[in-house]
């Protein structure tokens, strides 16, 4: 007689295991490689606040920081800047700035901003994060059509968004401009980086 | 004279008593056995060898004066351009060459389409090519951070962000993949590791892979018959000749009329007018300001206008009627029931998620389908005959569409989306998609031409 052909269960059942305990060993060697891609302890540390003294700021004006390796946007929005947000809402996908991820509690209000004239944003698509160009002008000055109403522009897949970073409807971005934790530390000079005191 | 040629063969006996050599000259070169009747469209694979090659060279001799940081990468890449002797002939040996390999993979892959050499018995190599063609873009993209100019920054920046639209996990992969919370020191400086080290060692044994795999199948020809049927009575392919000597002489021509036309560009006209070498690039990443024209490189854009044509408007009134057809196609033409059950669940599926998933989702998710497609094609083509030669008009026309929305499509993704452009490249992904989807149809149906029992040679 001879053993060819049969399954000797024991061997077999050490064999399954032998191979389970391998991958779940190979899985457990792998893990340091594969973490140590992570953002490394240094890379979690760069992002520390940024104090901008936005006194020099004009209305109608914008200055442009960098925070975290973002463009972060501060602009001083006129009267007329500020009309156009109540205008142009039948035009946006989330007016009311429902989706909380994108702003700051104190930031969820009509004109997305603590002080209603000072805006500040992320100036990353929400797309796929190029940065949008600033079309601040209403009109047809702006190229973007007679009845634009002012805000910004992305070049690269041409979403547009408003002048308190809220994104038009029928464009590639889905959600509005993130507007970044912020506080004032007086009047004149804003921590972007830190939430607001008081606030959770 | 005698003794010469009697030491040769000692040394080579000795040799082959430790290693295969003749055995494997043999059988891979001087009784391996071609198709008597190849044409231009069989140059392409020996070439994009070559290609291969000629960048790994370069690329050996970039790295010694490249430096991987974000304050030093770009000054570098000057430094290479004006002050290493030779050193601006082996950046642009480079990057035409980058450019190059794409040229002739795919023309190497079209020759698949033209005499459907991914058919049965090809399957496999065919599914190793379109694995080789999705590590080249890899190669390519992460290569094209490394000079760490104004484009590279926002090229890497854009696609690295396709990850973030994945739900639930897009965000987590997105920063493991840049190593930090936007493209920053870290991701350049792994992304050197994996263009100068992973892709390539990974390329160089795919590409050993697929020789492998077709000496076993052995290749195809423009008449897409099987030269293995007819053989003579020691089991030589009838339409075969050795690889060696006839091939590899075709096979230098080749190269050699391949090596003027690339010496030709990379000495008068490295950047091609801005094709091969993007102008935004010559300005050092700005992390605050997004080029004017943001566009990937040439070989790339097709791929790039069906991400950016996939709007909400696209998903509404393309794709959802699309989804629509095809479910009653399939429903209609297939009778088992199963079949029609599945269907019926995928299509629901689809259209659920067509409205309550955003556009920009399904942007990237049929951007991966562009590419998956290729994986199938073998199985789609339901054609009795393999060559182009002996199909019908429909076969003919669907690549003639295919082809010309490939090109179209890669044309707009290095316009801006606007208007009729932006029209175009709808239109242009449908057609790009039905080539596919509706093959098992008009590859069914088509009329073919009866294929001779012997390869056809002048
Ligand atoms: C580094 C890239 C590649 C190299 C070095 C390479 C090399 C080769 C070589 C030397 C041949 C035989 C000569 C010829 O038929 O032209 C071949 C055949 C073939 N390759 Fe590739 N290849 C590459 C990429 C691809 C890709 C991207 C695909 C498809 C997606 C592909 C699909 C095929 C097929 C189907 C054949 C058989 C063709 C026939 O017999 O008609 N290859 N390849
Ligand atoms: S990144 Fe802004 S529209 Fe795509």
């Amino acid at each position: 007689m001879s053993d060819e052909g049969v399954v000797d269960p024991r061997r077999r059942r050490l064999l399954i295991i032998t191979t389970g305990l391998g991958v779940v060993g190979a899985a457990f060697a792998a893990t340091p490689f594969v973490k140590s891609m992570m953002p490394s302890a240094r890379a979690k540390a760069a992002g520390a606040p940024v104090e901008v003294d936005i006194s020099r700021i004009e209305p109608g004006q914008l200055l442009t920081v960098e925070w975290r390796g973002q463009p972060v946007w501060i602009l001083r929005r006129t009267p007329e800047m500020l009309n156009s947000l109540k205008e142009d809402v039948s035009l946006l996908v989330d007016p009311d700035s429902h989706v909380d991820s994108q702003q700051p509690k104190y930031a969820q209000n009509p004109t997305r901003s603590i002080k209603p004239e000072v805006l500040v944003l992320v100036g990353i698509c929400t797309h796929l994060g190029c940065s949008p160009e600033r079309r601040l002008e209403a009109g047809s000055e702006s190229g973007l059509g007679s009845d634009w109403p002012g805000g910004f522009f992305c070049p690269c897949h041409g979403s547009k968004f408003d002048l308190a970073g809220r994104v038009f409807k029928n464009v590639p971005a889905p959600i509005n401009l993130r507007v970044p934790p912020h506080r004032y530390v007086v009047d004149t000079r804003i921590l972007i980086g830190v939430d607001q005191k008081g606030a959770a | 004279m005698n003794t010469k040629a009697g030491a040769w063969r000692r040394l080579l006996g000795w040799v082959d008593d430790r290693y295969p050599l003749s055995e494997t000259w043999e059988a891979h070169l001087s009784k391996y056995y071609a198709p008597k009747n190849f044409n231009f469209w069989y140059y392409f694979g020996s070439l994009a060898l070559v290609v291969l090659v000629l960048q790994i060279l370069t690329g050996i001799f970039l790295t010694m004066h490249y430096k991987p940081d974000t304050g030093l990468a770009f000054a570098s890449v000057e430094y290479i351009m004006r002050d290493v002797d030779w050193g601006w002939l082996i950046r642009y040996l480079h990057s035409t060459g980058a450019s190059l390999f794409f040229v002739v993979v795919y023309l190497h892959m079209f020759r698949a389409f033209l005499y459907g050499s991914h058919r049965n018995p090809r399957e496999l190599l065919w599914i190793i090519g379109v694995v080789i063609f999705i590590a080249l873009m890899a190669e390519a993209f992460m290569g094209y951070l490394l000079p760490w100019g104004n484009m590279s920054y926002w090229g890497a920046q854009v696609i690295i962000s396709l990850f973030d639209a994945i739900p639930v996990v897009g965000p987590g992969l997105a920063e493991w993949i840049r190593g930090d919370f936007v493209v920053a020191d870290a991701t350049l400086n792994r992304f050197f590791a994996l263009h100068v080290v992973a892709v390539p060692l990974v390329l160089i044994m795919l590409v050993f892979i697929h020789i492998v795999a077709l000496h076993k199948v052995g290749s195809n020809n423009p008449d897409g018959i099987e030269i293995k049927k007819k053989k003579d009575a020691r089991g030589i392919p009838l339409d075969g000749i050795p690889f060696h000597p006839y091939y590899t002489v075709k096979d230098i021509v080749g190269t050699t009329v391949f090596l003027i036309v690339f010496t030709v560009i990379a000495f008068f006209i490295p950047e091609l007018w801005g094709w091969f070498l993007e102008h935004d690039n010559f300005i050092p990443a700005n992390i605050l300001q997004t080029p004017q024209e943001i566009k990937p490189l040439w070989y790339f854009t097709p791929f790039y206008s069906i991400l950016r044509a996939t709007t909400s408007d696209m998903v509404a009134w393309g794709l959802t009627p699309l989804v629509i057809v095809m479910a009653a196609l399939i429903i209609f033409s297939v009778k088992r029931a199963r079949t029609r059950l599945v269907t019926s669940a995928i299509a629901a599926l689809l259209l659920i998620g067509f409205y309550f998933i955003e556009a920009k989702v399904w942007g990237v998710v049929l951007m991966g389908l562009a590419l998956g497609a290729f994986f199938l094609v073998p199985w789609l083509d339901r054609s009795p005959v393999k060559s182009i030669r002996y199909r019908g008009w429909m076969y003919k026309t669907a690549l003639t569409f295919f082809t010309i929305a490939f090109i179209v499509l890669g044309y707009l993704g290095t316009k801006p989306p606007s208007g009729l452009y932006s029209l175009l490249a709808k239109i242009g992904l449908v057609i790009y998609f039905l080539f596919f989807l509706l093959m098992p149809w008009y590859t069914t149906f088509d009329k073919t031409k009866p294929v001779p029992e012997r390869v056809t040679w002048k």
